[in-house]
């Protein structure tokens, strides 16, 4: 059941005399229950897709709807089913975590004593319990993100939106945050957006990637699907003899799909990530039953990044490279 | 939710910080209260020796220090809001279902109300300095002062959200605020200026606000100023509401 369809959604900023292209025609179609990741280098469109998604930014192409509601036309019906976690810390500095949080649960109409109870429930789900009365900025940088999401989940959002979730993090406070991440789907079935430029987090958190680089999707598949279907496991293996000959021995093996002697001892070869470990071991045999000694072997996985690069061209982590 | 239930929400919300620490209510009257103390009694013996009695001298002084702390006081609001912006505080709040509206009266309401309460301060600071005025007197001129602060404030948020930065919005005020100011004969009356000065002072707001305000203080509240002067406020309060609200519910377009 789609709970996120978008249409052609694009976004262009004027500034004086230039355009910036910031999304290009965006096509996505989320189902309920999905935890979702955008991932693309900063400069990619994510944030701004995102701002359009939730209402914040008026697209200048395309259409979209959240839960039925057409994100134009019927803003404030979204802006009640949707929860938004910026980047940026969101809780006022000089407000205490109480105040902060029952303003929210009111501006969403929220009944007093269910509010209560569930600002409560949040505040303890979220590790911020004995932190009520405290005021937002004198909290650490965990417990202030950890807030940011209290206030996006207060009404109990059929959607949230996440962008840069867990950036500037410390690691523990980062896996703490992706547990509260799978919890939210789990135990309230929502239905989660994240937008991220680490693979660690769209590999770990996400059902489905949509890979988006220059304002728009270049690739939309599952984690691993995108790693078999763009980038191979690359295995190279050392040998005791001619490598020309191990090419021709290991280029009649179904599985392997291309074969190099990248010089006069080591064979370079990309398999297909699924049950690699098996062709590797065929590999070996059938170079010794050639006659070639196997020295050592090694196998590299492929990654979100070789998805990336060989997608763009380009690395993850260079950013988007003007 | 209402619009007016979103406005009240929004305005106790914040209220609430400034009734936590009210301290910071009386730094704005500063600037307002300096020219009060040091420079009444100069302007205030300069007009008696044209002919004015002391009393009246100072309801002619004190209503353009009112001016001045409206306009510069109403102008810090855009402040707040970039504040608000720059932190992440705003855009939370702008995907609540919340009415656009209610974002700008709340906020324009809460700073309308401290303004109100400083005036009062400056007011009850200037009756030892020799002022003197009766309740009706006080309360319309307090009413002038709410209506000038909605509108400097409502416009202050506006550019706000358009600007974003304060580098933006800081000397678009000092370029524009001063000399309205001084234009509208807050300092000294108009009426002394030479034509040209004069004739350049009759195409701003201020000037007819300014004369209402001295007219209801020396106790003429049926005077033709007065009538002019609330024709001018309660339209610059409708244009600026106007201005406002539409900003409000554009942004991001």
């Amino acid at each position: 059941m789609e709970i996120i369809v978008a249409d052609g959604l694009a976004r262009t900023f004027r500034s004086g005399k230039t355009t910036v292209s910031a999304v290009q025609g965006v096509d996505l179609s989320v189902n309920r229950g999905e935890i979702v990741g955008f991932l693309g280098p900063n400069g990619a469109g994510k944030t701004t897709t995102l701002r359009m998604l939730t209402t914040l930014l008026r697209p200048t192409a395309g259409t979209a709807r959240i839960a039925g509601a057409d994100i134009v036309t019927q803003a404030a019906a979204v802006r009640q089913r949707i929860g938004y976690i910026a980047q940026a810390a969101s809780a006022s500095p000089k407000h205490r975590v109480y105040e902060e949080m029952h303003l929210q649960a009111r501006l969403h109409r929220m009944e007093p004593t269910l509010a209560r109870r569930r600002i409560e429930f949040l505040l303890t789900q979220l590790e911020l319990a004995d932190l009520g009365h405290r005021m937002a900025c004198t909290l650490s940088g965990g417990q202030r993100r950890r807030l940011d999401v209290a206030l996006g989940l207060v009404h109990e959002p059929a959607v949230i939106f996440l962008d840069e979730p867990t950036a500037g993090l410390d690691p523990q406070s980062r896996s703490n945050l992706w547990e509260h991440i799978r919890w939210l789907r789990e135990e309230q079935e929502a239905t989660v957006f994240l937008t991220t430029h680490y693979l660690e987090e769209a590999d770990a958190l996400c059902d489905r990637i949509l890979v988006i680089d220059h304002g728009r999707i270049i690739a939309e598949d599952s984690s691993a699907n995108l790693k078999q279907s763009v980038a191979s496991t690359v295995v190279l293996v050392e040998v005791d003899g001619d490598a020309a000959s191990g090419v021709v021995v290991l280029e009649g093996l179904t599985e392997v799909r291309e074969v190099t002697a990248m010089d006069g001892k080591t064979l370079r070869m990309s398999v297909g990530e699924d049950d690699d470990d098996r062709v590797v071991l065929d590999a070996v045999t059938a170079l010794r039953a050639a006659g070639l000694e196997v020295r050592s072997f090694s196998l590299t996985r492929p990654t979100l990044e070789d998805v990336f690069f060989n997608l763009t061209g380009r690395a993850l982590r260079d950013g988007a490279g003007v | 939710m209402s619009t007016i239930q979103g406005t009240s929400v929004l305005f106790w919300h914040d209220l609430r910080l400034t009734l936590r620490n009210p301290v910071w209510m009386l730094f704005a009257i500063a600037q307002p209260l300096v020219f009060l103390v040091f420079f009444g009694p100069l302007v205030t013996r300069t007009l008696g020796a044209s002919g004015l009695s002391s009393h009246n001298a100072w309801q002619t002084f004190v209503p353009g220090v009112l001016l001045q702390l409206s306009l510069f006081g109403a102008a810090f609001t855009g402040f707040t809001v970039i504040t608000d912006l720059q932190s992440g505080v705003l855009e939370r709040l702008r995907v609540t279902p919340v009415s656009r509206t209610a974002l700008l009266l709340g906020r324009v309401l809460r700073d309308v109300v401290i303004l109100l309460f400083q005036a009062i301060v400056l007011l009850l600071i200037a009756i030892p300095f020799g002022l003197r005025a009766d309740a009706a007197e006080i309360l319309i001129s307090l009413a002038f002062v709410a209506l000038i602060g909605l509108s400097l404030a409502s416009l202050s948020s506006a550019l706000g959200l358009m600007l974003k930065t304060e580098e933006s919005l800081g000397p678009l005020f000092n370029t524009v605020l001063l000399p309205l100011l001084l234009l509208s004969g807050a300092l000294l009356p108009m009426s002394l200026a030479p034509g040209w000065l004069n004739g350049i002072s009759r195409v701003t707001p201020f000037r007819y606000v300014l004369e209402a305000v001295r007219s209801t203080l020396q106790g003429h509240f049926a005077a033709v100023v007065v009538a002019e002067g609330a024709a001018v406020a309660v339209g610059m309060f409708l244009l600026a509401m106007f201005c406002g609200i539409r900003v409000y519910m554009r942004q991001g377009a």
